[in-house]
């Protein structure tokens, strides 16, 4: 598994090359991008909803300062706790003294990017706790030792084939000779050996879809209701998000749910919408309500012109549509953000020498912006990013040098007009069958496809003749 | 079609350089539209390469030069979405912070066109005077589609060129994998992106793939040279202009 976004190529190859992911990823037309455009056909006006969804989202991100203090006082209110984490260690700490203080020694997890981002699975094994990742996809990638290859989807490389093979290994307490060919035995197996770890965990990690400040509360979007289980079973609740989920109240909320599982999945509302504020239960349990907020790269974005990717609400429709992501999966990235969301991203959190392939590797084909429910440019930050690559000297030299030796001739008319004479006649003269085959500068064309032979004259020496 | 209108024709650097014809096309059904064509000799290219790859300081020169060249026309047309999206969405970005080039940058991407959308938009043009004997499937590129908006226009002109019957591929919204130095900086990636849309294009039935940017083209008939495809390729203004009888891209003389 990829693990350095510095491998990207290779590891997009090796990808591309993988057998089993293909059939994989060939369901995320049907599954996601159909699903998506019949829930925004079903809306209506999915335009001004979409609008309206930026406006919200602007504003948080424009006054996060004020929003958060504001979350925190209403959090401490409701009887709860905000944390502050500026890193991922400051964030993984504060999350193991919670645990500590509570004795915890299981602790269940719903669905959390963030504690991806931070890695606190190995965290917390490290120190004794054991993390049991309740969502169906998380649990599955969490057996078999992967990261999620998807926001909202961790399972989605894996056939169902492979998850059954998967439980086969791991869940050795039933009879080994069961059938595990439907979908819905893979579900019900998963749902039995959950239920007992449900059971015995001292405390539950959430994430948090969105915040708001007026309320304090945390809203959780899920299909599987281990949500819920994870959050009310336990004594201790700890919600781990990023700084920029902030709204301003439940109004705001409301418009963001609209949108989040539409472009998610293309339902109307998810199965679940969990709000979550301060301790739950009877008044002498002695109940807990923390909230990490965790910063890790975020404000530092604000004032660039990546600032707008702040605005995001994860709903994974930019990874659904991209063709990129269609072709090579989640894994190939090497970090935790991929697709068009980590292109925009990563540059700006992990850093653009690190992660430079991310932005790179787009054709701009805008079908991300043009999905995205809170309409985040996601090609312009991409290219922003290209051009913070190339002013710190940072972009492939061979790139780079053809390039300028191109943008030298562009801005020469004559010059331009010369070379190009000569490389229409080059051409011509090397073409075989209709086709040029290879030429030693341009490998990356001609290592997957020909060059249609040109005419031999170019079009403005044939105008000269014309007129 | 009264009163004449001078178009600058923006001929695009894979124009010039690899298909010719698809220029004289476009003269052909500008000046079939009432239109006085010019070719200004200072282009070379609209800096696209080089401001997708973030060399900034290259991508303002170039578009200096293209503006300087191109201000004075009535109209700006290329037979290209995707150059035509360059002048037309990112010029004003390129000089954003210039407030010396800014509204110049806007004011010539107020009046530059996508060629089919050009003839249709502003000139009305509804029908046009060609034949074509065989079927034939636009390939919608990305920045034709999303940038400029232009998703009917050839469709409705292609419609009216006699003996031609039109098809569509399933997926239209979809990008061809090509992306300018993106197909030569992840080729593989390119590749498969490519035979997605290929695989497409074939299950159409169509016999003639065309289209509005010859980038896409080019990269899918290359790809399908190297694959052993067949099926002929060009660009949707040598159908229209009645040119549709020469040799396709990549196809040797008959």
């Amino acid at each position: 598994m990829n693990q350095d976004p510095r491998q990207f190529p290779k590891a997009a190859r090796e990808a591309l090359n993988d057998p089993m992911l293909r059939p994989a990823l060939n369901r995320m037309k049907m599954n996601f991008a159909a699903r998506r455009a019949y829930g925004v056909h079903a809306y209506g006006d999915f335009e001004t909803l979409r609008m309206a969804g930026r406006d919200i989202r602007e504003y948080a991100v424009t006054h996060l300062d004020t929003l958060l203090e504001t979350f925190e006082a209403s959090v401490t209110a409701r009887g709860g706790k905000v944390h502050w984490a500026s890193d991922a260690e400051e964030a993984r700490q504060a999350i193991l003294s919670i645990l500590r203080e509570t004795g915890a020694k299981t602790v269940t997890k719903g669905k959390s990017m963030v504690t991806e981002e931070i890695a606190l699975n190995p965290f917390l094994e490290a120190n004794g706790i054991v993390p049991v990742e309740t969502d169906l996809g998380e649990y599955i990638v969490q057996l078999r030792h992967e990261p999620p290859s998807h926001l909202i989807a961790p399972a989605f490389h894996l056939t169902k084939e492979q998850v059954a093979e998967t439980f086969r290994e791991v869940h050795t307490e039933f009879d080994p000779n069961r059938s595990l060919v439907e979908r819905n035995t893979l579900v019900q197996e998963a749902r039995a050996v959950l239920r007992a770890k449900f059971e015995a965990a001292e405390a539950g990690i959430t994430g948090g879809n969105l915040i708001t400040a007026a309320e304090g509360a945390a809203i959780i979007v899920t299909n599987e209701g281990n949500g819920d289980l994870t959050r009310l079973l336990p004594k201790t609740h700890i919600v781990v998000t990023g700084i920029e989920k902030i709204v301003r109240d439940m109004n705001d909320a409301s418009v963001l749910l609209r949108l989040l599982p539409r472009s998610a999945t293309g339902q109307a509302i998810s199965t679940y919408v969990s709000i979550m504020a301060g301790p739950v239960g009877e008044r002498d349990e002695q109940r807990s309500f923390h909230v990490v907020l965790v910063d890790n790269g975020r404000s530092k974005l604000i004032g660039t012109e990546a600032q707008d990717v702040l605005r995001c609400i994860r709903c994974s429709a930019c990874i659904n549509h991209c063709p990129v992501y269609g072709a090579i999966g989640g894994h190939a990235y090497g970090a935790v953000y991929m697709g068009p969301l980590g292109a925009a991203l990563n540059p700006g959190m992990i850093g653009v020498a690190e992660t430079g392939h991310h932005a790179n590797a787009s054709t701009f084909c805008g079908r991300c912006a043009e999905v995205c429910p809170v309409m985040i440019p996601l090609p312009k930050i991409m290219r922003y990013w290209r051009a913070v690559e190339h002013a710190q000297g940072l972009a492939p030299k061979s790139v780079t040098f053809g390039l300028s030796v191109w943008a030298f001739a562009a801005k020469h008319p004559l010059l331009y007009r010369f070379g190009a004479s000569l490389l229409t006649r080059l051409l011509k003269l090397m073409s075989r069958n209709g086709a040029v085959h290879s030429l030693p500068l341009m490998k990356g064309w001609f290592a997957v496809r020909d060059f249609p032979a040109p005419a031999g004259k170019t079009f403005h020496e044939q105008w000269q003749t014309h007129r | 079609m009264n009163t004449r209108i001078r178009v600058g024709l923006f001929v695009t650097c894979l124009v010039d350089l690899v298909r010719p014809q698809v220029g004289f096309a476009a003269v052909k059904l500008l000046e079939q539209a009432g239109c006085d064509v010019e070719v200004p000799n200072a282009q070379t290219c609209c800096g696209q390469p080089a401001w997708n790859a973030g060399a900034d300081k290259d991508a303002n020169a170039i578009a200096r030069n293209v503006i300087a060249a191109f201000e004075g026309y009535d109209y700006v047309v290329a037979p290209s979405g995707s150059c035509a999206g360059m002048i037309k969405r990112h010029y004003p970005e390129v000089f954003e912070k210039d407030p010396a080039w800014l509204p110049r940058a806007r004011a010539l991407a107020a009046k530059t066109h996508e060629l089919t959308s050009f003839l249709v938009k502003v000139r009305g043009v509804e029908a046009v005077k060609a034949s074509f004997a065989g079927s034939v499937c636009y390939h919608d590129s990305c920045s034709s589609r999303r940038e400029m908006g232009v998703v009917a226009e050839p469709r409705s002109l292609l419609a009216t060129v006699d003996g031609l019957e039109l098809k569509e591929i399933s997926d239209k919204e979809t990008c061809c994998g090509f992306g300018g130095l993106f197909s030569v900086k992840y080729p593989e990636i390119s590749e498969r992106i490519a035979d997605t849309k290929i695989a497409d294009v074939l299950a159409s039935g169509a016999e003639t793939l065309t289209g509005g940017d010859l980038g896409c083209l080019l990269h899918l008939a290359g790809r399908m040279q190297r694959d052993g495809k067949q099926i002929a390729v060009r660009h949707v203004a040598e159908i229209l202009a009645g040119m549709g009888d020469e040799p396709a891209l990549g196809e040797t003389r008959k």
